[in-house]
């Protein structure tokens, strides 16, 4: 029973290293992406996968230092991102960010 | 004896009020009672039995200032002759200057000075010497500056200040070196300690310093450069101020000292060589001048630098010399400037190109010019005070003995250079007074037609005038009862001089003769060898000089500041990090505070290791991005990568609240990018490059280094244990980062919301006052 606890916490903890291995290299090819990204349009994009690997990174650590403090911020992560991206879509697109009144 | 001091300014307090009714009485008259009563009260302590008197007024004991005043043969000459000349030429200013002037102004400042003189010279303590001693640059300054519409009067006037205060901080420098060597502020302890003072490494320092101030003052060689162009003052302030009082507090500063300094060999060396240079120069460059005023401007310069080499002397000759000749010259120079005086309000100039056989128009000007100037080359005459003196001076110039080679050098050159001077003395006194009153006329060129002065004018240089043939005819009426006491008082021993008109037929009076027939040939022959003051001094000029150091100031230091405040915060910030990166790092090698140890480490683990590299590699892109939005946007890699970090070190509220801020700041670099330029290539040269690469690398290294030094240097426990233990049981929860922040530490946090708080109404105020203006 005990060594099938064990086993299972080994292979959760590798799975989460390997996990954020993967991530990592992902984020890298994105931060490639963001640096070189010919238009800001693709830095926009790139930077909102950041956003969401990092999301998951968050998670992944929360499991790894065996926490549930860290769920704020995976969430706000979420949030700020949309607010984030959607920003600069409108910068990107529109110039400005908050349109003025029209009357 | 206080009372002598502070009832001028006192009284300098109403003149304001008296000037009001000037048009029927002259603001004279009242002042004129001042100097007058003073000097009666001083003259009582005249007398063969006199004793110095010392009083003592406190002021502020605890720094040991205290107002000490003292009153010996020394101060008694010289406050005589201050409230004495101080009268008279108050009494010839009401003659001199019209009712239309601005009086209020003029006799304030001349009481403010008489005021000012008698504390320098009665006082005791030397921080009080050196207060009255600034009061009288300050008055002279005004005084000099009293026709402010003139640019001369302005420039002298600058001059004058600058020079002089530059001495006087001098002076006080070497004051607080002698209170601080010797443990007291009283000159008169000083004296006692002088054995302390000739022992102190500090010596030298001390009269260096000390000497500065006094050879300002005294306008001795080549600080005399301000003398003549304090001429520019009205005639009465330069007859009193620049001939005969304030002048003369350098000498009376020495005269001071010399108890202490005597017996030091510099002394001598130092002083007597600027004495007679002083004399030598002056009296060569009178011979040049052609304004009545600058001649005896020069005339002052070399007198007093003849008397400053005779303190030098220090003999008991030399000394009761020179405490004679401060007197004499007091007296005939006083008249001398009062005659000019008159002859330019009489002729409407000063020019004495343009004067000549004013005797037949002034002829009690002319005898009192006569007696004057007489006096003043040293003829030998029964009834010239300046004889005696100048005989005197020969006399004690004539013994000199020094103790090193250099100090015996110039103790044999110093009669020759005596002798000098005094030729050229006695060809500028007799050109002054044959070219003003005797020669051709030359009407046509005279403003005013001439006439005599009225008999108030004439009044005060008659009584000067009057104590030249008096003391020439009885030189001894005022040598035991006052002169015994002033030499006692510097040479600090009993002097019995008797004054002599027939010495019998010794070396000094062959010296006068020699001047007197080589004055003679000079005066007949002037045209001849006038051509000399092409060669020497031609073109060098210690007008030149300072006028070139005050230009050369403003430029350099106007080029200094424009080199380093250019307007470029690229530069400031360069300048800031360079310069905090030179000095830490110097302060850490020196102290030795580089301490970089590798134990009590933690582990690095591989997640460390891929965020940190990839925060690496956007901070370098965000270096070299080409547009600004892709520059903020892998910025904000950056700080979400911080953010990570946060989570990695199990702190989610920073983590929290750098992920907020990052966005926002985001989202605000994007709002004012619309109205910000492009990102563009800076054109800078490769050497700023490097200097800035060097800078920024080097700054970074620095505090890196730091960091590491800090960590590894903990000297004491961490105080987190106790927020950590009584979080939940004082601050009620389990969040301790809250509870820290609203509970234990609350007064961080209200500022800081304050901070906010102005940011935004300033962010608010600085939009809406933008719109406004539109």
């Amino acid at each position: 029973m005990n060594d099938l606890l064990e086993f299972t916490q080994k292979l959760i903890h590798v799975s989460t290293v390997i996990c954020i291995v993967a991530i990592s290299v992902s984020l890298l090819l994105l931060l490639i992406r963001v640096i070189i990204g010919p238009s800001n349009a693709d830095r926009a994009v790139a930077l909102d996968g950041i956003g969401i690997n990092l999301m998951g990174i968050a998670a992944l650590i929360s499991i790894i230092i065996v926490t549930t403090k860290l769920n704020d911020v995976v969430l706000l992560i979420g949030i700020l991102l949309f607010i984030g991206t959607l920003a600069i879509a409108k910068y990107l697109e529109k110039g400005v960010i908050i349109d003025r009144d029209m009357d | 004896m206080i009372f002598t001091v502070i009832i001028p300014l006192i009284l300098a307090c109403f003149v304001p009020l008296l000037s009001k009714i000037k048009e029927k009485i002259h603001t004279g008259i009242f002042v004129f009672f001042i100097p007058f009563i003073i000097f009666l009260y001083f003259i009582q302590f005249i007398g063969s039995d006199f004793s110095p008197i010392a009083k003592t007024y406190k002021w502020i004991p605890s720094l040991g200032i205290n107002l000490n005043f003292y009153l010996d043969g020394l101060s008694l000459l010289f406050v005589l002759l201050i409230s004495g000349i101080g009268a008279l030429v108050v009494l010839y200013s009401i003659y001199y200057l019209d009712k239309t002037e601005r009086l209020g102004h003029f006799y304030v400042y001349l009481l403010m000075f008489m005021a000012a003189m008698l504390g320098v010279v009665l006082s005791d303590n030397v921080f009080v010497l050196y207060t009255f001693w600034e009061l009288t640059s300050i008055s002279s300054f005004l005084l000099i500056g009293y026709w402010h519409f003139n640019e001369r009067s302005r420039y002298g006037a600058l001059k004058s200040m600058l020079i002089t205060i530059f001495g006087g901080l001098s002076m006080f420098g070497g004051f607080v070196l002698l209170s601080v060597v010797t443990g007291t502020t009283s000159i008169q302890s000083m004296i006692e300690q002088k054995d302390v003072i000739l022992n102190s490494t500090y010596l030298p320092l001390i009269l260096g310093f000390i000497l500065l101030g006094a050879f300002t003052k005294s306008a001795q060689f080549p600080f005399h450069i301000w003398l003549p162009d304090a001429m520019e003052a009205p005639t009465p302030v330069s007859a009193y101020l620049h001939s005969a009082t304030m002048v003369k507090a350098g000498l009376f500063l020495v005269a001071r000292f010399s108890p202490i300094f005597s017996s030091y060999e510099w002394f001598f060396i130092i002083v007597s060589l600027a004495g007679i240079v002083t004399l030598c120069w002056g009296s060569y460059m009178a011979v040049r001048q052609t304004d009545l005023k600058a001649i005896l401007a020069f005339s002052t310069i070399s007198q007093l630098g003849m008397i400053m080499a005779m303190l030098g002397f220090g003999t008991k000759v030399a000394v009761f010399a020179a405490v004679f000749h401060i007197l004499n010259h007091a007296t005939f120079k006083g008249s001398l400037f009062m005659v000019a005086g008159i002859v330019d309000h009489e002729t409407g100039t000063r020019d004495i190109r343009k004067l000549g056989g004013l005797v037949t128009f002034m002829p009690i000007t002319a005898t009192l010019a006569l007696f004057g100037t007489f006096s003043m080359a040293g003829i030998p005459l029964p009834f010239l005070n300046g004889f005696y003196s100048k005989e005197l001076f020969f006399e004690s110039s004539l013994d000199l003995e020094g103790a090193t080679t250099f100090a015996s050098v110039l103790a044999q050159v110093i009669p020759y250079l005596a002798v000098f001077g005094s030729i050229f003395t006695f060809v500028y006194s007799i050109y002054l007074l044959f070219g003003t009153f005797a020669g051709k006329k030359h009407l046509d060129l005279l403003p005013k037609k001439p006439h005599e002065a009225p008999i108030g004018m004439l009044l005060s240089p008659f009584i000067l005038v009057l104590g030249v043939v008096l003391i020439g005819l009885f030189p001894n009426l005022v040598n035991g009862t006052f002169l015994a006491h002033a030499a006692e008082a510097i040479k600090g021993a009993e002097i019995d001089q008797h004054i002599a008109f027939w010495h019998g037929f010794n070396t000094p009076l062959k010296m006068t003769l020699i001047v007197v027939g080589l004055g003679f040939l000079l005066v007949l022959t002037r045209k001849k060898w006038a051509g000399a003051y092409r060669v020497l001094p031609g073109k060098l000029s210690l007008n030149k000089l300072y006028d070139y150091i005050l230009e050369k100031l403003d430029i350099v230091s106007q080029k200094v500041t424009q080199s380093y405040m250019t307007g470029s915060l690229r530069l400031y910030v360069a300048i800031i990090l360079g310069v905090t990166l030179v000095v830490t790092f110097i302060v850490m090698l020196v102290t030795d505070g580089f301490n970089i140890q590798f134990d009590n480490l933690a582990d690095v683990t591989i997640i460390e290791v891929s965020v940190v590299a990839i925060m690496i590699v956007a901070a370098l892109a965000t270096i070299l991005a080409k547009n600004n939005v892709s520059a903020i946007l892998i910025l904000g890699v950056v700080g979400y990568g911080v953010a990570i970090l946060f989570v990695l070190y199990r702190a989610p509220d920073l983590a929290l609240t750098q992920l907020v801020i990052e966005t926002v700041t985001v989202v605000l670099f994007l709002l004012c990018f619309r109205h910000m330029p492009k990102l563009r290539k800076r054109n800078e040269t490769s050497g700023t490059k490097i200097v800035n690469i060097v800078i920024s690398v080097g700054f970074g290294a620095l505090m890196t280094l730091i960091g590491i030094s800090a960590h590894s240097s903990k000297w004491f426990e961490s105080i987190s244990n106790y927020f950590i233990e009584t979080s939940l049981k004082l601050g009620g929860g389990h969040n301790i980062v809250n509870v820290i922040l609203v509970d234990m530490r609350g007064f961080d946090t209200l500022f800081e919301i304050t901070v906010l708080g102005i940011a935004a109404l300033a962010i608010f105020s600085l939009i809406k006052l933008k719109r406004g203006a539109k």
